[in-house]
Parts: structure tokens; C-alpha cells; sequence
């Protein structure tokens, strides 16, 4: 091997040489738990760094990077691809198993996304706002009725998203508390690789026999994906487990940490309460500045590629921080700063490319009510603990709080 | 400005027909886009750029000037 430093060449050296930093997960915070994790953050656009299991990676930080890998057919979402990056054991156990769409590529990955893109239409999504709204509000009561303080994530965050996926799914709310264990489970990075085979499992499993007891005429979308007839039972359990797992955690952390920046900035707050028109807008800057899906998005190159002078080998790894493209200053000026009224439809909190974010308006219809009923509902509403007391999820591969005590 | 959007890249993402709903629509099957009209008036030119920006998948092309047919 060459040395890891060529002056005749302007690309850099290959990703096995050299120094390289250790990405760490837990993902922790520097002194402000809105910014991105510090290990994650680098100053070049395309770095080198090494994951937990020692293996190289490259890290895109820049916007236009991550964009283009991101669409870059010559990087693959498929995880059975030699030198596909994995950021924890668990991830890496999952490998062998029958992948959902989310770790698939084109054609396969359209073909099964297409069963589904149906049931997220604008329109769609658009004409469940009141059935959204009435979810919210009655949990919102039930949680005014038990009384101040409350913790958010517990009683308004983790429910809402949960009782409106399940309905949607066809699964039955009664065992929220199984799946959510569970895929708090699979989601943490430090749940050892046999903790999430099982969860996995268990998950897996109990879907398949949610499937056989579903009947034909079944509306909700597991009921349509039985009634098709060209899926395996495997592909029903695993796409229902992603719809599940990605419709409610993802949701729930985000309502979560938008109603605490809103704490943090309460002028903001007070612009979104005098004119509700702002929620729209409001939640894609909450979308960008918070940026949940924190350690990025995985991807292997398939060939040779050349990113902003660097050029990543085929079976090289990358990992797109959505979080640091979204405060790139070429895009977002003072992109480290909430400002409800930005115009940050650009963000890329929802990926790009082919695999973004299938359930993204039912999230953006889902935040834009829960956050506008909350503030509108509780106009006195507040911290009950100091800031510094809280407590968030740097371990899990969605970013949030694991509670939030809230007076009113 | 002459409007063209391609079925086949298209991933259903939705976001045109959030940004620029009187230009896009999506196919009710499947969601796929579906063009309203291919000459949008002058007013609607910064909905349909940032369509065109923020579309994930590429699908969304814009000729402007006068390259484009009557
Ligand atoms: C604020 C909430 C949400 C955020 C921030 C979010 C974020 C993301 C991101 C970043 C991806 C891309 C993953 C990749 O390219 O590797 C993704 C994909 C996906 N999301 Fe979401 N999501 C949210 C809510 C939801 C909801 C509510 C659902 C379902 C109802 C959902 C279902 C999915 C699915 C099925 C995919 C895979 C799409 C594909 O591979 O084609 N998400 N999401
Ligand atoms: S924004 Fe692009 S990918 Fe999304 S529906 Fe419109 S054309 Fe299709």
C-alpha cells in the first residue's frame, strides 16, 4: 500500500490508510443537545473516520455530497453489498435476514415501496387531518385530565403516532407496549447484536400471525398486502415491521424535541400562537434544525466515485449526515439557529433519492397538528424540570428525550 | 418555462403537489406524478422551481427561454 499522503495526486488516499477518527454511538452531544453530535461534525465535506467495529467509512457532511450519494445510483442502500457501513453490532446482525424495501435497490425496492406509495398520497393524508385531530385531542385530554405536570413523551409524543399507525397498519394499540419495547430494543445501539436478532424475531413473528388471523376484506394496508397474493409472509412481516417501527418512533421524537426548542425559543412559540398559518413552514425548519435520524444514512459505493476531490472506491462505505448538510451555510444561513418563519423546504431531514421518507406527509400532517393543538390548547405550558436535567437519546439511532416533565 | 416530469424516476415522494398543487398532481393507484399543465403561468415559476429543487428523484425537468415550442 501506498503512502496514505500523494503530493503528484489530488485525490486523497485510499480509506484504509492514515488516520482516521472513531465515530462513537452513544452519539454524544457537545454543550448543546440540538447540534449535531461533535464526533460527527468535521469541517471537509468527505472525511475518513472509523466505526465501532473498527472498520473504515467515509463521513459527507456537506449538503451537496450527501445529496448526491444519496441520488448517485452507484451507491447502494443494500446492506448484503461487501463494505456496507454498519453503525452498530445489531445493524450488522440484520444483515443476513430478508430485507425490507428501505435496504433494497432499485428495481426491487420500487416494486415493493410502489405497494405502499398509494396509502401516503398527498391527498390521502390530507383527508385523515380530522381523524388526526381527534386522536390528538383526546389524548391530549386524557393527559389534562391526569393532571400537571405530565411528561410529554409518555403521555402525548409516543401515543399519538402510535394509535394513528396502528390504525392505518391494522395493527391493535392494546399492544403498544410490545412493540414499542421492542423497537426501542432494535433501535439502540447498545443492545447487543442477540438483543435485537430477538426483538427482531419477536416482532417478525407476531406480524406474521397478526397476517394469518387478517381477514381479505381487511382495509388497512396489512390487510391489502395479505390480499395481494405475490407477497411471501416474510415480505409482509418485514415491511409492516418498517412501516411500524418508522411511522411511530420517528413521529414521537420529533413532537418531543419540536416542543422543547419551542420552550427554548418562546418568542418563536408566541409567533406560531398568534398565527397558526406558520405551522406549515414551522415544521419543516423543526424537521431541518432538529434533524432526528442523527448518524446518518448509510450507503456502500458499487463503483468508483468521485466526491467534491475525493474518490471513494467501490466497496468503500458512507455515511450521509442529514443532520450537518442541514446547516450547511450555503443553504441555511445561521443554520445553527431556529428560525420558524425560515424558508427551509430544502432540508433533507426525510433523505433523498429514491428511498425518501414514504410516510412523510402522514409526519408532517401528524407534527403540524399535534404542535399547533399543544400550543394552542396550553398557552401557559412549560418545563417542569430545569433544562439541564434533561435526559436524551444519544444511544438510539433516532435522536429525542426519553421524557419530558411539562407544567401548564 | 416548459414543464416536463418523468413517471419513471419518480419515487412518490409527494412533494411537488405540496410546493406547486395546481401544476402537479399524483396518480391515485400508485402516486406517481401526474403533470396539470406544462406552460405554467409567470406567478407560479418559483413553486415550480422549488419543485423542481426539491423533488428527490430527479423527476422534474424545466426548459426556460426559447427553446420552448408554442
Ligand atoms: C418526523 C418523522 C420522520 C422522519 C424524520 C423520517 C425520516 C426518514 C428518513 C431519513 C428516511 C430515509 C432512509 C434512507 O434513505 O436510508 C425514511 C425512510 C422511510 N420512512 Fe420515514 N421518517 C419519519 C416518519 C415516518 C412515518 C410516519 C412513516 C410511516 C408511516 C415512515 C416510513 C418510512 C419508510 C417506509 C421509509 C423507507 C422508504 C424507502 O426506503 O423507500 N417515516 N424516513
Ligand atoms: S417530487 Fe418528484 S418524486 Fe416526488 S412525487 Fe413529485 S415528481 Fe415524484
Amino acid at each position: 500500500m501506498s503512502q496514505s499522503t500523494s503530493p503528484s495526486s489530488s485525490l486523497s488516499a485510499s480509506l484504509s490508510t492514515g488516520q482516521a477518527d472513531l465515530l462513537t454511538m452513544p452519539a454524544d452531544r457537545g454543550g448543546c443537545p440540538f447540534d449535531p453530535p461533535p464526533s460527527y461534525r468535521k469541517e471537509a465535506s468527505v472525511s475518513r473516520v472509523s466505526l465501532w467495529d473498527g472498520s473504515p467509512c467515509w463521513l459527507l457532511n456537506g449538503y451537496r455530497e450527501v445529496r448526491t450519494a444519496l441520488t448517485d445510483r452507484r451507491f447502494s442502500a443494500d446492506a448484503r453489498h461487501p463494505g456496507f457501513p454498519f453503525l452498530t453490532p445489531g445493524r450488522r446482525e440484520l444483515v443476513g435476514d430478508n430485507p425490507s424495501f428501505i435496504r433494497l435497490d432499485d428495481p426491487e425496492h420500487s416494486r415493493l415501496r410502489k405497494m405502499l406509495t398509494g396509502d401516503f398520497l398527498i391527498k390521502r393524508v390530507e383527508a385523515m387531518r380530522p381523524g388526526i385531530q381527534r386522536i390528538v385531542d383526546e389524548t391530549l385530554d386524557a393527559m389534562l385530565a391526569k393532571g400537571s405536570p405530565a411528561d410529554l413523551v409518555a403521555e402525548f409524543a409516543l401515543p399519538v403516532p402510535s394509535l394513528v399507525i396502528c390504525d392505518l397498519l391494522g395493527v391493535p394499540y392494546e399492544d403498544h407496549e410490545f412493540f414499542q419495547r421492542q423497537s426501542k430494543l432494535l433501535l439502540d445501539a447498545t443492545s447487543p447484536a442477540g438483543t435485537v436478532r430477538q426483538a427482531v424475531d419477536e416482532l417478525e413473528q407476531y406480524l406474521t400471525a397478526l397476517a394469518a388471523r387478517i381477514g381479505a376484506d381487511d382495509e388497512s394496508i396489512l390487510g391489502r398486502l395479505v390480499a395481494r397474493g405475490d407477497l411471501t409472509s416474510d415480505e409482509i412481516a418485514s415491511n409492516a415491521l418498517l412501516l411500524l417501527i418508522a411511522g411511530h418512533e420517528t413521529t414521537a421524537n420529533m413532537t418531543s424535541l419540536s416542543t422543547l426548542a419551542l420552550l427554548r425559543n418562546p418568542e418563536q412559540a408566541d409567533r406560531l400562537r398568534a398565527d397558526p398559518s406558520l405551522i406549515r413552514g414551522a415544521v419543516e425548519e423543526l424537521l431541518r434544525y432538529l434533524t432526528i435520524v442523527h448518524t446518518g444514512l448509510p450507503r456502500v459505493a458499487l463503483e468508483d466515485v468521485e466526491l467534491d476531490g475525493v474518490l471513494i472506491r467501490a466497496g468503500e462505505g458512507v455515511l450521509c449526515m442529514l443532520s450537518t448538510a442541514n446547516r450547511d451555510e450555503e443553504l441555511f444561513a445561521a443554520g445553527s439557529e431556529l428560525d420558524v418563519e425560515r424558508d427551509a423546504r430544502r432540508h433533507l431531514a426525510f433523505g433523498f433519492g429514491v428511498h425518501q421518507c414514504l410516510g412523510q406527509p402522514l409526519a408532517r400532517a401528524e407534527l403540524q397538528i399535534a404542535l399547533e393543538t399543544l400550543l394552542r390548547r396550553l398557552p401557559e405550558l412549560r418545563l417542569a424540570v430545569p433544562f439541564e436535567e434533561l435526559s436524551f437519546r444519544t444511544e438510539t439511532i433516532v435522536y429525542g428525550l426519553r421524557a419530558l416533565p411539562i407544567a401548564w | 418555462m416548459h414543464v416536463t416530469v418523468d413517471q419513471n424516476r419518480c419515487c412518490s415522494s409527494g412533494q411537488c403537489v405540496l410546493t406547486a398543487p395546481t401544476v402537479f398532481d399524483q396518480s391515485e393507484e400508485d402516486g406517481l406524478v401526474l403533470l396539470l399543465q406544462d406552460e405554467p403561468a409567470e406567478a407560479l415559476h418559483p413553486q415550480v422551481r422549488t419543485a423542481a429543487a426539491i423533488c428527490p428523484s430527479g423527476a422534474i425537468s424545466l426548459t426556460v427561454g426559447q427553446a420552448v415550442g408554442a
